[in-house]
């Protein structure tokens, strides 16, 4: 089982910048000559041992769109911002002239979780079935709304799939595609939901837009218990701490640390740091990354937690 | 959770002890509230002694932000001190170093806050080094 994702920052969407990229050259370039790299054949085998990540890579800028691929003939995938623009591609390039069957789990309806579904390829495949799962009951409003003049050229009326928009409850399971999934009611303007899915013996949670109250004992336990176990989590960890309960308390997000702490009540194997802040450089998530990774060693339990923060193109095996 | 309480000069000194976490939050914040209401009150600065706690979560972490923005409201400043090596560690992971002034010690605290309170600091604590 492969979780696979396609847009992994918060908000808006953004590049990197022509600054940041010159650095990174000028990085591999400096360790190039340090290294005494002289055959291109070389290339390839340095840049993979020699560079570190924040040389060799980048944790990109597309909004929130997670697959979960269990191998099965039907895609699951999480949220719809402007990542799913690579993956209806990708999902083109797998189909063969077959038209796919895609079920869509919503978190929310704000514009970084939808923006990406106009210019999802599947989306105008005669033939192919997309399912839209929710528990807003704007759900289908808010995918209208974005495709409707004056905001784009092509209206939702005029997309060729046989689109189909399924209401969830919180709290109550369904089956999807293959999965037990359960939605979870999340603190975030306008309500948020995380979803628990389940399949094969393993578990995958997707927790995106949610602000946690530390010492809330109800929430917490709540959130544990929706966690329990679970071999994967994608945990909102857009701030810091000081930020989340400060100048950014009530912005519905929340930290690496409340992530790294929830993580170890519950059990977690792997804890994904995800929504990353948009006016974070790969640097300033790196170092949320490494700061999650030292409160996890201050405060270890039983077991190690894996800790990563997802890229852009980043694949972890479940 | 114990909560001791000094005062020097104008500087409340606030001493908490043990585990400040999701169990221990909601005592740590009713002991705490009241000691940093009065302060305010009067606009006089409060030293949070952290030498005796040993771990903090963000429960605790969150108190300590809501109490300095009690203590802003009233006019004065609640500063850190005489942190362990683990709580120090914890506050520059969670970024809490940019929102609280920060002191190796109580006596380095008040100096930074109320230095007329150093001279009473010291008579009551001569075994302590400067």
């Amino acid at each position: 089982m492969i979780v696979r994702f396609w847009g992994t920052r918060g908000s808006i969407p953004v590049a990197m910048t022509s600054h940041d990229l010159r650095a990174k050259i000028e990085s591999a370039l400096l360790s190039a000559i340090a290294n005494g790299l002289r055959s291109p054949d070389a290339v390839p085998a340095f840049v993979d041992r020699e560079l570190d990540f924040l040389t060799r890579h980048t944790y990109g800028g597309h909004t929130p769109c997670v697959e979960i691929d269990a191998g099965a003939d039907e895609y699951l995938v999480c949220d719809m911002g402007s990542g799913a623009r690579p993956l209806g591609n990708h999902i083109m390039a797998r189909a063969g002239g077959r038209p796919p069957v895609v079920n869509l789990v919503m978190s929310h309806v704000h514009w970084d979780h939808i923006m990406g579904f106009p210019f999802f390829a599947p989306a105008y495949v005669p033939g192919a079935k997309i399912r839209v799962h929710g528990c807003h009951d704007t759900l289908e409003q808010a995918f209208r709304l974005q495709q409707s003049p004056p905001c784009f050229p092509v209206d939702f009326s005029r997309l060729a799939a046989d689109i189909e928009f399924i209401a969830l409850q919180p709290g109550v399971e369904r089956e999807i595609g293959g999965w037990r999934v359960v939605p979870k009611l999340q603190r975030h303007t306008g309500d948020s939901y995380g979803y628990r899915f389940e399949r094969d013996g393993k578990t995958v949670v997707y927790s995106t837009d949610s602000e946690h109250r530390p010492e809330d004992a109800a929430e917490v336990e709540g959130f544990a218990a929706f966690f329990r176990d679970a071999d994967l989590v994608i945990f909102d960890a857009m701030y810091s701490l000081a930020d989340a309960v400060s100048v950014k308390e009530d912005w519905g997000h929340s930290s690496n640390i409340v992530g790294v702490e929830l993580a170890q009540m519950a059990g977690v194997r792997h804890l994904c740091l995800f929504h990353h802040e948009p006016a974070f450089d790969d640097r300033h998530i790196h170092g949320m990354l490494e700061d999650a990774i030292r409160l996890e060693q201050l405060t270890r339990r039983d077991r190690p937690l894996t800790i990563s923060a997802a890229f852009d193109g980043m694949e972890i095996e479940v | 959770m114990e909560m001791h309480q000094a005062r020097y000069g104008r500087a409340t000194i606030l001493a908490p002890t043990g585990r400040i976490d999701h169990s221990t939050s909601d005592e740590f914040r009713s002991l705490l509230e009241p000691h940093v209401d009065a302060a305010a009150a009067q606009s006089r600065p409060v030293v949070l002694d952290l030498s005796g706690v040993e771990y903090i979560s963000s429960a605790g972490l969150r108190c300590f932000m809501l109490a300095a923005k009690r203590a802003k409201s009233g006019g004065s400043a609640m500063v850190v001190a005489g942190l362990q090596p683990v709580v120090r560690e914890i506050f520059e992971i969670s970024r809490f170093t940019l929102v609280f002034d920060m002191f190796a010690s109580v006596r380095d605290a008040l100096a930074g806050v109320d230095p007329a309170a150093v001279a009473a600091f010291d008579r009551d604590n001569p075994l302590r080094p400067a």
